[in-house]
């Protein structure tokens, strides 16, 4: 006898239950942003009376509007496998471009040439990831410091500031229903972002482009034209939020935006659950996310808190956020 | 039979006992038992899907199974990880061989376990290891070299080493001469002989059942997840295996074929082409021909029709689609124009497998599900819906995500989304890959439904069960060029396999 087979064991150990369904994780990952979101307010609302206040609340959305646009772009970005680090840099050039323009030009011509230099690097980088095939990653980190080199080189290092109630001033202070013109401007940016992902073609090859590339091409799917529309929408939404800012400050510097922003926002789209492997990903978390990090700070001050503990806090969620992320993947793999 | 039976009577035998793996609700490994004695040579055979991978894996610790018991040297063994099966004397030498290119032979052998303090390696004590090592294998690699400089078979030699530098006393080969020359083959036979010579218990994972009727001590033919027979080689033949694997006749399995019309139109014609990997191949397919290009793994065959896709760049030749020239290099147009693709890895090149299957079946389509890009998602479902019951998908809801489903299914929504484009020629690589028995023949009926209504049809396969099953003419490729183009008669599992293994063309 060389091998007697048996087949007659039952099973010595009964099979592990399935991994949960998809419906269940993206409910993980829409309730993984929006509890903790909603818990801070709720929190914020009974330990802070000047919190709930109508005006703080609305103080709160017009600081944000930039973030909220650029947060936006981004996830498009990341849904479609790629990644921008130049948007605070862009940002910082089209806020001081625009603030240069309108000293001598009018408001209008300010907000054009802010707009054209931002969509200009987007566009660099979406051509450099696409055709020259740098990973995105390198690229924009270098497009950042040349970038943030041409605004300086732009003001020669001053601060830019605009007469007040100039015609500029409007873009972001004109008020309807209570709202500044820059949280409408954002509002509905927000919303053409986010059909744009989830009910159009373009939306749809986005995901397919991040989530497989191979497969999205064979597909039929133009995958670099996909990802170049990206980093030109990654562009001109730096550009959008640099041109509100400088409406709403009057005041530009090269060195405004930069790094911090870039990751606040980076933080803020990874918190609201979007993969930073690409594939998967929504505009309306991303914004809860950048709120998210907005009350954290909004609170931190209005509680007392030392805001150094801000930053810990903060890195903190990032870790959960994103380890939780690689941790629903390896249990679907 | 108990446990306790086969530790009185082998004490250095490995025996898994009962072991059953599902991935996602299919069946890939269905209570199987095996015993692996030391000095013997096992070999797994089966069809492609049948559970022999999966079989090696469990034993060598890569995936847990879901019940059953494995026991070694009379204790029971729980890997968790492959380090343990390591520590417990079992080295996999995968098809894909997991040698450092940049590192030599010496390095790559010791990767882990370098003899060292403090981690300051001891060379000298290290060539004296290699030297013992080498004696050991009767191998002549010089130390070293870099492995990236060396041949398919001198790497596997390296893995062989390092399976033995580790103390192994089971060594899984899986596929191990599928990417090797006639001559490389014999080198790894003589290292396997010499294995079990030297008491190590060798699973074999193979395809060649001469490579398994010769070097065997042992059979074990697996079936759709289930083992089927475990015979001492001598009394194996070649057909009786063959039997064994595919548990059927050769006809039952395929629909009755409907031969296309000889004056029917020329849908696809392609012309001389060179391309990556691909040499002066022409390929003529009529409106409802279904043409079968058949080869072994690596010549040519996928190359050759992602070229005709113009997914690669041609350097002669040229593409004709019903009178169409296919200048431009893109996917894209190449739908767009009428063919339709079904590449041979669905995870890797098909499916987006975290999303829905709606999203996964319109991708191709949706330039004509919207309108300004903005997608009518009313004629999507109804689109989606209609084309994933024509070809049979089973699945809760479209909502469910791709990576849910069974290799099946997934299989039929990439002929869903391609069907859905209407396409004229249709080419598939690898159709039935880790497809379960009955969606193969679901997928068979519609490439012979699609063929009835005058689709040109290309299907690459490694299975010539399938060739011969469906094609009404095959092509045969080895190293990138045509060596037969068979039709009729000709058509028969000699023909191909002579051509497959031809040097010269020799039509």
């Amino acid at each position: 006898m060389t091998n007697t087979a048996t087949n007659d064991l039952a099973p010595v150990r009964e099979a592990r239950l399935g991994i949960r369904l998809p419906a269940f994780l993206r409910s993980w990952r829409t309730t993984g942003i929006l509890i903790p979101f909603l818990a801070l307010f709720v929190a914020l609302c009974l330990k802070s009376a000047p919190f709930h206040s109508t005006n703080n609340l609305i103080n709160i959305l017009g600081q944000q509007s930039s973030t909220l646009c650029i947060a936006a772009a981004f996830t498009l970005v990341l849904v479609a496998g790629g990644i921008d680090l130049s948007v605070g840099a862009t940002y910082g050039l089209a806020s001081v471009v625009g603030g240069e323009v309108a000293m001598h030009h009018s408001a209008g011509l300010a907000i054009v040439a802010a707009m054209v230099a931002a969509i200009v690097v987007g566009l660099l980088n979406g051509l450099i990831i696409t055709v020259v095939k740098i990973s995105p990653l390198i690229t924009t980190l270098a497009m950042s410091f040349v970038v943030s080199g041409i605004a300086l080189r732009c003001t020669q290092g001053n601060l830019i500031a605009l007469p007040s109630k100039g015609a500029f001033y409007l873009l972001s202070n004109l008020h309807f229903l209570r709202l500044p013109s820059c949280v409408w401007i954002t509002l509905a940016f927000v919303v053409v972002l986010a059909l744009l992902l989830n009910r159009t073609t373009i939306g749809r090859y986005m995901v397919a482009a991040g989530g497989n590339m191979e497969a999205a091409r064979l597909a039929g799917v133009r995958v670099n034209a996909i990802k170049l529309s990206t980093y030109v929408l990654s562009g001109a939404a730096a550009g959008l939020g640099g041109c509100l800012d400088l409406s709403r400050l009057l005041s530009a510097q090269a060195s405004s935006g930069g790094n911090a922003l870039t990751f606040t926002v980076l933080a803020a789209v990874v918190v609201g659950g979007t993969s930073i492997a690409g594939g998967e990903g929504s505009v309306w978390r991303s914004m809860i996310g950048v709120l998210f990090i907005a009350l954290i700070g909004n609170g931190f001050i209005l509680l007392g808190i030392n805001t150094l503990y801000q930053q810990i806090v903060l890195g903190v969620i990032l870790l959960l956020a994103v380890g939780l992320d690689s941790w629903f993947r390896y249990r679907q793999n | 039979m108990n446990i306790d039976a086969h530790v009185g009577t082998a004490g250095g035998d490995f025996i898994a006992t009962g072991v059953s793996k599902h991935y996602g609700g299919v069946p890939a490994l269905t209570n199987v038992s095996i015993r692996l004695e030391p000095g013997k040579v096992h070999a797994l055979i089966g069809e492609n899907g049948a559970g022999k991978s999966t079989l090696g894996k469990i034993i060598a610790g890569v995936i847990a199974p879901d019940s059953g018991i494995l026991t070694f040297r009379g204790e029971l063994l729980v890997l968790r990880t492959p380090r343990d099966a390591i520590a417990a004397g079992i080295v996999t030498i995968a098809q894909e061989l997991t040698v450092v290119p940049s590192l030599t032979v010496a390095e790559n052998i010791f990767l882990g376990s370098e003899t060292a303090t403090a981690s300051v390696v001891h060379r000298a004590a290290m060539r004296q290891r290699y030297d013992e090592l080498a004696a050991l294998a009767g191998f002549d690699l010089h130390p070293d070299t870099v492995v990236g400089a060396l041949s398919t078979a001198e790497k596997q030699k390296v893995e062989v080493m390092r399976a033995l530098s580790r103390k192994a006393s089971i060594i899984i080969m899986d596929e191990p001469s599928a990417s090797l020359s006639t001559s490389e083959v014999g080198v790894l036979h003589s290292i396997i002989r010499h294995l079990a010579a030297s008491g190590v218990a060798i699973v074999l994972i193979s395809h060649f059942l001469n490579e398994v009727l010769d070097l065997a001590d042992t059979v074990t033919t697996l079936r759709d997840g289930s083992l089927i027979a475990t015979a001492p080689a001598q009394e194996c033949t070649e057909r009786g295996l063959i039997e064994g694997m595919l548990g059927r006749s050769h006809t039952a399995a395929y629909p009755e074929k409907v031969l296309a019309p000889t004056d029917a139109p020329v849908v696809l014609d392609v012309q001389h082409l060179s391309a990556p990997g691909v040499q002066d191949c022409s390929l003529q397919v009529r409106a409802g021909e279904i043409v079968g290009i058949a080869g072994l793994v690596g010549s040519g065959r996928s190359e050759f029709v992602r070229a005709i896709f113009r997914d690669a760049p041609l350097s002669a030749g040229r593409v004709v689609l019903d009178g169409t020239e296919l200048k431009k290099r893109s996917p894209s147009v190449s739908i767009r124009e009428g063919v339709a693709f079904i590449p041979e890895s669905r995870k890797e090149m098909g499916l987006l497998m975290g999303r829905s299957i709606r999203e996964n079946t319109a991708l191709s389509r949706l330039p004509w599900l919207s309108r300004w890009s903005w997608i009518s998602r009313k004629r999507e479902l109804a689109a989606v819906t209609e084309q994933v019951a024509k070809v049979g998908v089973k699945a809760a809801s479209l909502t469910q995500s791709a990576r849910m489903l069974s290799g099946g299914n997934q299989q039929k929504i990439l002929f869903a989304r391609t069907l859905m484009c209407t396409p004229k020629v249709l080419i598939c690589d690898e159709p039935t890959r880790g497809v379960d028995v009955g969606s193969k023949r679901a997928i068979y009926d519609l490439l012979v439904a699609k063929a009835q209504e005058g689709m040109g049809i290309v299907v690459v396969s490694s299975e010539l069960e399938e060739i011969l099953g469906l094609a009404h003419r095959v092509v045969v490729m080895r190293h990138g060029q045509i060596t037969a183009s068979l039709d009729g008669d000709n058509v028969n599992e000699q023909a191909i396999l002579v051509a497959a293994f031809a040097d010269a063309p020799s039509a």
